[in-house]
């Protein structure tokens, strides 16, 4: 009983419990926040794109402001974040309906993260490129 | 000795679950495990569709610097990129819905800012998707100007209409 109990409460040594402070529990901030951006970006994008229902020139001239430079590294950031919403989401899956899931959830987060890398560089290489690639 | 550990951790499945921690007394049927299911499903389909959509926007041709009314125009005059568009409206948004149902519930402890932070997020969430369905749908790729002739912001297949 005694044992049980102090399995679940929560860790006074500061060592963390199997959970709290390591990838299970960080993996999830990062969910949380990447998803909850997203959803606010979602909201501006339907919005702007239905400009196009104005008037063209009103949905040209807003484009025109997300073509500078410092736009461009935001949609760098924002693609990460949608990136690593998506792998880490895949995992996520994984977890709930792989038998081996909950054995490999350290593993696979870190092959979410090495992913996520990957993608995120090809796609900055080739959009920095276009977005100050001097057109 | 398994008593004991089923008396600590297994209430979820027992279904004996402390008073103080439900929060509402009503029977909700399965909504939240339907709910649970659907961010898994349309998570999968979401990947396919935005991984396609950052794809054909921003990496082929000219990238962003292609997109302009035109570049909207010649991608809406296929049926098959306004479902494309119209699925991704729809998936995205239910699914960003969920999951910020999911924090609210979560964070807002008191009952009156928990119900009406979930009022705004649904009135939200319904202005969003008609405003995008409505666009798809009524959206005019050739505009003419008051002399009869196209506007220059025409994408070029219109010349032949």
């Amino acid at each position: 009983m005694s044992t049980a109990t102090s399995a679940q409460a929560p860790a006074k040594s500061g060592r963390g419990t199997l959970y709290r402070g390591n990838e299970g529990q960080w993996s999830w901030v990062i969910h949380r926040i990447t998803g909850v951006a997203i959803f606010f970006f979602l909201l501006v994008h339907v919005l702007d794109t239905s400009l196009v229902r104005v008037s063209p020139e009103a949905y040209n001239a807003v484009l025109g402001t997300y073509k500078n430079p410092l736009m461009a590294v935001g949609e760098v950031g924002l693609v990460a974040a949608i990136v690593f919403h998506a792998f880490n989401g895949l995992r996520i899956i994984l977890v709930d309906f792989w038998k081996g899931g909950t054995k490999h959830h350290k593993k696979m987060l870190w092959t979410v993260v090495v992913l996520s890398v990957v993608t995120v560089g090809a796609f900055a290489i080739r959009h920095l490129m276009l977005a100050l690639g001097g057109h | 000795m398994s008593a004991t550990v089923e008396s600590t951790i297994a209430a979820p499945r027992t279904g004996r679950i402390d008073p103080k921690y439900t929060r509402d007394k009503t029977k909700s049927g399965n909504f939240e495990m339907l709910a649970w299911l659907f961010m898994r499903l349309s998570g999968v389909v979401l990947v396919v569709l935005i991984f396609v959509h950052l794809f054909s926007n921003l990496m082929v041709g000219d990238g962003i610097n292609g997109l302009d009314f035109g570049f909207v125009a010649g991608k809406w005059a296929d049926p098959f990129w306004q479902f494309w568009d119209l699925a991704l409206l729809w998936l995205a948004m239910l699914h960003g819905t969920n999951g910020v149902r999911t924090i609210i519930n979560d964070y807002a402890e008191r009952d009156g800012v928990r119900f009406w932070l979930k009022m705004v997020l649904y009135a939200a969430t319904t202005v969003i998707i008609v405003l995008g369905t409505l666009v798809i749908f009524t959206f005019e790729p050739c505009l003419v100007g008051a002399d009869g002739m196209l506007l220059e912001s025409s994408p070029a297949f219109c010349e032949n209409l």
